[in-house]
C-alpha cells in the first residue's frame, strides 16, 4: 500500500519555462502518515494531484502498491481525496454525499441497497455525526463538513488518503481536535496518508515524516526529530520555526561569532571558513557579563521569559525557560546552533546531534 | 413627497408596460374573437393551420432536445476548461444572437438550396433540406443555439471544478458526473434555458422564412402561416393562430417563473437550519 513518485517534472500549462514540479522523486511506505510542508507555490498541491491523477505531467512516474499508476485515470485509482473547501456536493444529503462511491460503481460491483445504508451509517458514526444523515451540507459547520468530506473519501474503503489543507478553513480549537482525530483514524484503519500543509506546527504534530518543499523541489524528506536536528538548508531551519542568524569564522576547530558578546564554542572536525549559524531562540542560553550586551525583559510566551538583547547593530529576541536571574549586561551562548555553508549544513564530525 | 415621486414613477412603469407589453396580446385576443368563439376554433381545424402547429410542435421539440444536449456540452468545456482561441469559441456561440436570422437563412440556402455549393449533389442523392423539415430545423437550431449555454455557462464557472474532480476521484464516469454533479447543481438555470429556447423555437420567422419556401400544408410554421393568412385579407383565421402562439410562448415563460420560484424557496429550505 506504497506510494512511490519517481522524478516527476510538471510546467505550468501554456508556459512551459515555468516548472512546477522539477524531478520530485519520493518514497511513501505502508501505513506511513506523511506532511508534505512548505510556503505556498512550493508545488505540494501540484505533487498532491498528480498522485491522485488530477493533473497530467511531463515526465517521471508515479508508482501505486508497486503497480505503475501514470496511466491510470483518477476514477481508478481508489484513492481517498480531501479538498481544501471539502467540495461537498450541495444538491446532495450527506448520507447521499459519503455513500457516492458506492452509489456510481456498476451495477454487478455495487453491494445491495442495504449495505450501502450500512456503510454509511458506520461512517457516520465513525465520523461521530451519526444522526446528521438526512442533512444538506450547507447547514453543517465547518468542522462537520470536513469530517462529511472525509467519511465520503473513505466509504470506498481506499488504502491511500490525500489530504490537501484540510485544516485550512477551521478554527483553531477545532484544527486541534481534528487533527488528532484524523492521525487516530489513520491508525485506526491502517491507512497511508499524505497530507499537504502549509502549516509546520500541525505537520510536526500529526505526521510521522515531513518532506519540505521549496520551489517544486523536495529540499528535505526527515522524520520530525531529525528535521528539527539536521535541517538541510537555512530554509528549513527558518520554515521550521523562529531562527536567529550568527555569522562567523570557523578557525581551527572553533566557532568565531562576528558579533561581540557571543560566546565563542568548539566545533570539532569543521573545516575552517566563513559559516552561519542558525538557532532557535529557546536554545541561545545566556550569563552575566561585564561590559556584556544590554538585554531586558519583553514579555512572555509559553511560559519563557522573552529578552530583548541589544546586540549593537541589532536586537535579538531569545526565550529562556529559567526565571531571569541574570544581570542587566549579558553573554549568549550559541553552541546549541546548527551551521551552514554554501546553502547546506555542515555535520560536525564527532559530536553528532541525534 | 419621496412616497409620492416614488408611486408616479410606479404608475409610469405599470403605463409603459401596458403600451408595450400587455396591450398587443389583448388587441390579439380580442381580435381573434371579434365574431365569437366559433370562429377561430373552425380556422385552426383547418389542415393547413393544423399542419403549421404540428410542424412547429415537431421543430420545438427536436431543437430543443438537440440545442439542450449541445448547449450543456458547449458550456461544459467552455466554462471548465482553458484553451486556446477560447474567447473566439465564447464570441462565436453567441453569434446568433447578434447575426440577423434572415442572414444565418440566407447561408442555409447557399449551402443547401438547388443553386447552392451542395444543392445539386444532395439533390442527385435524392436528400432535400432547402425548402424541406430539415434545413427548417437547422434554421431554427441556428437561431437557438446560444439560450442554452448562456444560461448554465456562468453557474457552471462559477461552480468549479472541486465537486467534479471529488466525483471522478470517487469513481464516477464522464455522464455520472455530469448527471449527478454538475447538472442537478445548475438544474434551475438549465430549465431556465431549456423554457427560453423552446419559447425563441416556436416564434422564430426571419430565418425559416428564408429556407421553408413557405409552402401551406406542408413547409409553413405558425409564424409564416400567420403571415400568409394575415396577406390573404384571413384576419380572424391569423389572428386566432397569433392568439394561440402567444398563449404558448406565455405559457413557457409562467412556467419559467413558476420553476424558478420553486427553485429559490427550496434552495432557502437547503441553507437555512431547521
Amino acid at each position: 500500500m506504497s506510494v512511490r513518485i519517481e522524478n516527476l517534472v510538471r510546467t505550468a500549462p501554456g508556459n512551459a519555462s515555468k516548472v512546477l514540479l522539477d524531478g520530485v522523486s519520493l518514497d511513501v511506505p505502508d501505513g506511513s502518515f506523511m506532511a508534505l510542508v512548505g510556503p505556498s507555490g512550493a508545488g505540494k498541491t501540484t505533487l498532491l494531484r498528480a498522485i491522485a491523477g488530477l493533473d497530467a505531467f511531463q515526465s517521471g512516474s508515479v508508482v501505486i502498491d508497486e503497480r505503475d499508476a501514470t496511466g491510470l485515470s483518477a476514477r481508478d485509482r481508489n484513492i481517498g481525496f480531501v479538498f481544501q473547501n471539502y467540495a461537498l456536493f450541495r444538491n446532495m444529503t450527506v448520507a447521499r454525499n459519503i455513500s457516492f462511491g458506492l452509489d456510481v460503481m456498476s451495477r454487478s460491483q455495487r453491494p445491495p441497497q442495504a449495505e450501502i445504508d450500512r456503510r454509511v451509517q458506520e461512517l457516520l458514526d465513525l465520523i461521530h455525526l451519526p444522526d446528521m444523515g438526512g442533512v444538506w451540507p450547507q447547514r453543517l459547520s465547518g468542522g462537520q463538513r470536513q469530517r462529511v468530506a472525509l467519511a465520503r473519501a473513505l466509504a470506498t474503503r481506499p488504502r491511500h488518503l490525500l489530504l490537501d489543507e484540510p485544516f485550512g478553513a477551521l478554527d483553531p480549537v477545532v484544527r486541534r481536535s481534528v487533527r488528532e482525530w484524523l492521525r487516530a483514524l489513520h491508525d485506526q484503519l491502517g491507512l497511508t496518508t499524505i497530507l499537504v500543509t502549509h502549516d509546520h506546527e500541525e505537520a510536526l504534530d500529526v505526521s510521522d515524516r515531513l518532506v519540505v518543499m521549496q520551489d517544486g523541489r523536495i529540499v528535505q524528506d526527515a522524520g520530525p526529530d531529525a528535521l528539527e536536528a539536521r535541517p538541510a538548508t537555512p530554509f528549513v531551519m527558518e520554515f521550521l520555526g523562529e531562527t536567529l542568524k550568527f555569522a562567523g569564522q570557523v578557525s581551527g576547530g572553533m566557532f568565531i561569532p562576528a558579533d561581540p558578546h557571543v560566546a565563542r564554542f568548539s566545533v570539532p572536525g569543521v573545516a575552517d571558513g566563513e559559516i552561519i549559524a542558525l538557532i532557535r531562540p529557546h536554545e541561545v542560553r545566556i550569563t552575566s557579563a561585564v561590559n556584556g550586551a544590554p538585554a531586558r525583559k519583553v514579555g512572555l510566551r509559553y511560559g519563557f521569559a522573552r529578552l530583548a538583547v541589544d546586540m549593537g547593530d541589532r536586537v535579538v529576541d531569545i526565550l529562556s525557560a529559567t526565571p531571569w536571574d541574570v544581570g542587566e549586561s549579558v553573554e549568549l551562548h550559541i553552541d546549541a546552533a546548527r551551521l551552514f555553508r554554501n546553502g547546506r549544513m555542515v555535520e560536525e564530525r564527532c559530536d553528532g546531534w541525534a | 413627497m419621496i412616497g409620492s415621486s416614488r408611486w408616479g414613477l410606479a404608475a409610469l412603469t405599470w403605463a409603459i408596460i401596458a403600451v408595450i407589453l400587455i396591450l398587443p396580446p389583448v388587441l390579439v385576443m380580442t381580435e381573434a374573437l371579434r365574431n365569437g368563439a366559433g370562429a377561430p376554433i373552425a380556422s385552426l381545424a383547418d389542415p393547413d393551420a393544423l399542419s403549421a402547429i404540428r410542424l412547429t410542435l415537431v421543430m420545438t421539440a427536436l431543437s430543443v432536445l438537440i440545442n439542450t444536449i449541445f448547449g450543456v456540452l458547449a458550456a461544459w468545456v467552455i466554462s471548465k476548461y482553458r484553451f486556446p482561441l477560447r474567447g473566439f469559441l465564447v464570441a462565436l456561440i453567441e453569434l446568433p444572437i447578434s447575426v440577423s436570422p434572415v442572414v444565418a437563412g440566407l447561408v442555409w440556402l447557399l449551402l443547401f438550396g438547388t443553386q447552392g455549393w451542395w444543392g445539386e449533389a444532395l439533390d442527385r442523392m435524392n436528400i432535400h433540406i432547402a425548402f424541406a423539415a430539415p434545413g427548417i430545423l437547422l434554421a431554427t437550431l441556428f437561431v437557438t443555439f446560444p439560450y442554452v449555454t448562456r444560461t448554465i455557462a456562468p453557474l457552471m464557472e462559477q461552480q468549479g471544478r472541486d465537486a467534479e474532480e471529488a466525483a471522478m476521484l470517487l469513481g464516477a464516469s464522464f455522464f455520472q458526473i455530469l448527471w449527478r454533479v454538475t447538472l442537478p447543481e445548475a438544474r434551475w438555470a438549465l430549465l431556465s434555458g431549456v423554457l427560453l429556447t423552446t419559447a425563441r423555437a416556436m416564434g422564430e420567422f426571419g430565418a425559416v422564412s428564408v429556407v421553408s419556401g413557405h409552402i401551406p400544408g406542408m413547409t409553413e410554421t405558425m409564424p409564416l402561416h400567420i403571415e400568409t393568412l394575415y396577406n390573404g385579407y384571413q384576419t380572424v383565421a391569423a389572428f386566432s393562430m397569433a392568439a394561440l402562439l402567444a398563449l404558448m410562448a406565455m405559457a413557457t415563460v409562467g412556467l419559467r417563473s413558476l420553476l424558478e420560484a420553486r427553485a429559490r424557496a427550496s434552495l432557502q429550505t437547503k441553507d437555512t437550519a431547521p
